[in-house]
């Protein structure tokens, strides 16, 4: 699987979606991408990606988008 | 100001002085935001005559008591804008607050809580035993103060258990397995202090006697949510520390003090066992004859303000808490600020705090 395929498949376990609504997905956008919610999609990438982030990143992760951003910084070296 | 700005300088860095000029700025702010949005604040406002204007220091800003947000509906953003509802914790039967949250306050909640909890953990996150049962989080539309707490510390979990099932009974296995995998790493605990001491302390005891022990003498735990039972059982501060001490080797505990109203906000107790009040707000505390500031070491009403209310005007608050400021700037633990001590709820006042309210079911 690629990065990408790992990240998609994150997020769409996690908040019982389908592919097509991931582009332009934002932070409470969604009933399941709440706080709650927020958590267990950070904790599924930390184990997929065998990543551990740092609390500002987790609070910066507002967007589908973002989140490859940050993934792909140096701390975590994960590009998607 | 903007609240970037004060996110961007060391929570406990700034003396009495260099405070009162932030906070004065940012709360005549924050008032003015609220006169603006919210129509039933602006009504009080102007019910008693008061012309923001004239404010010189933040301690001449008018707080609202914390009930009122059981009476009222008060927020000051439009309800398509409102991404969370956060709820008091109350004994049943008990009104509750209704506190709603934009974007913005929310997540400047959670920016605030990890700066001022950073400085007393060190910013790496942590293996987490969250001393509760999983059910408290579930109900998602409507947060609880007590899954609010729970889910504000778990950011700084890396991986993390509840210690306790739905029936509020400590997961032994889950416990051993848990410790045995993160063996000599620091470990975080968070939980209600009397959840710890009726769920967790005592059935470390009960398991001792079976031969079963926890070391958790690299844990730091923190708790909060109300001591009044615990008092009630005659349990001081000093022995609770004590007999946790004695039960698992946990060394390092912190105490803390806030509430649902001005959630993020919270004030950590040191080393010294001081609760501390960082750059992001002050406590106030009030004589109850006439409203007046008591002097260092004289008890009164408790006010709080906090820089961070954008959506609801709950910027500034009266308490029913009783406390009483110890010192300023001169802490041992070289933190600056306010420090002080809470010495219970006012008479009369009812039960709150996630810790007390469970309480009352014993």
């Amino acid at each position: 699987m690629t990065n990408l395929e790992k990240y998609n498949q994150a997020f769409m376990e996690t908040f019982e979606i389908t592919e097509d609504k991931l582009v332009g997905l934002k932070y409470q956008d969604i009933e399941a991408w709440d706080s709650v919610g927020h958590m267990s999609l950070i904790a599924k990438l930390e184990e997929v990606f065998d990543i551990m982030m740092d609390t500002d990143d987790i609070i910066d992760f507002n967007s589908y988008e973002k989140g490859k951003e940050l993934l792909a910084k140096a701390d975590y070296g994960v590009k998607i | 100001m903007n609240f970037e700005e004060i996110l961007n300088i060391n929570p406990y860095c700034l003396n009495l002085e260099e405070k009162e000029k932030l906070l004065t700025e940012r709360l005549v702010e924050l008032t003015k935001l609220h006169q603006e949005k919210c129509i039933e604040y602006n009504n009080i406002l102007k019910s008693i005559d008061f012309d923001v204007e004239k404010v010189k220091s933040y301690k001449d800003l008018p707080f609202l008591p914390v009930r009122l947000f059981k009476e009222l509906e008060l927020k000051s953003v439009p309800n398509e804008e409102v991404v969370k509802t956060m709820t008091s914790s109350g004994t049943t039967g008990q009104a509750v607050s209704k506190i709603y949250l934009d974007r913005t306050t929310s997540s400047n909640q959670q920016k605030t809580m990890v700066k001022i909890v950073s400085d007393f953990t060190g910013s790496s996150r942590m293996p987490m035993i969250i001393i509760d049962c999983p059910s408290v989080v579930k109900n998602r539309a409507m947060f609880s103060a007590r899954g609010a707490g729970i889910l504000g510390f778990s950011i700084f979990g890396a991986k993390k258990i509840y210690a306790l099932d739905d029936d509020m009974k400590l997961d032994v296995e889950g416990m051993k397995e848990f410790l045995d995998k993160f063996q000599g790493q620091q470990i975080l605990l968070f939980g209600f202090t009397f959840m710890i001491w009726q769920h967790f302390y005592k059935e470390l005891l009960r398991l001792k006697e079976e031969g079963i022990t926890f070391d958790l003498s690299k844990g730091i735990l923190i708790h909060g949510g109300g001591w009044k039972k615990l008092i009630s059982e005659a349990v001081s501060h000093d022995e609770f520390h004590q007999r946790l001490k004695v039960a698992c080797g946990l060394e390092h505990i912190h105490d803390y003090y806030g509430m649902v109203e001005q959630t993020g906000c919270i004030y950590m107790e040191c080393e010294c066992g001081h609760l501390h009040a960082s750059n992001f707000s002050d406590v106030i505390i009030r004589r109850p004859i006439d409203f007046s500031e008591a002097d260092l070491g004289e008890p009164g009403i408790i006010q709080v303000v906090s820089t961070i209310p954008e959506s609801y005007p709950g910027h500034s608050l009266l308490t029913e808490d009783e406390g009483v400021i110890e010192g300023v700037d001169d802490c041992p633990c070289g933190r600056k600020g306010k420090y002080f001590k809470i010495n219970g709820r006012l008479k009369n006042a009812e039960i709150r705090g996630c810790s007390d309210t469970y309480a009352t079911k014993f």
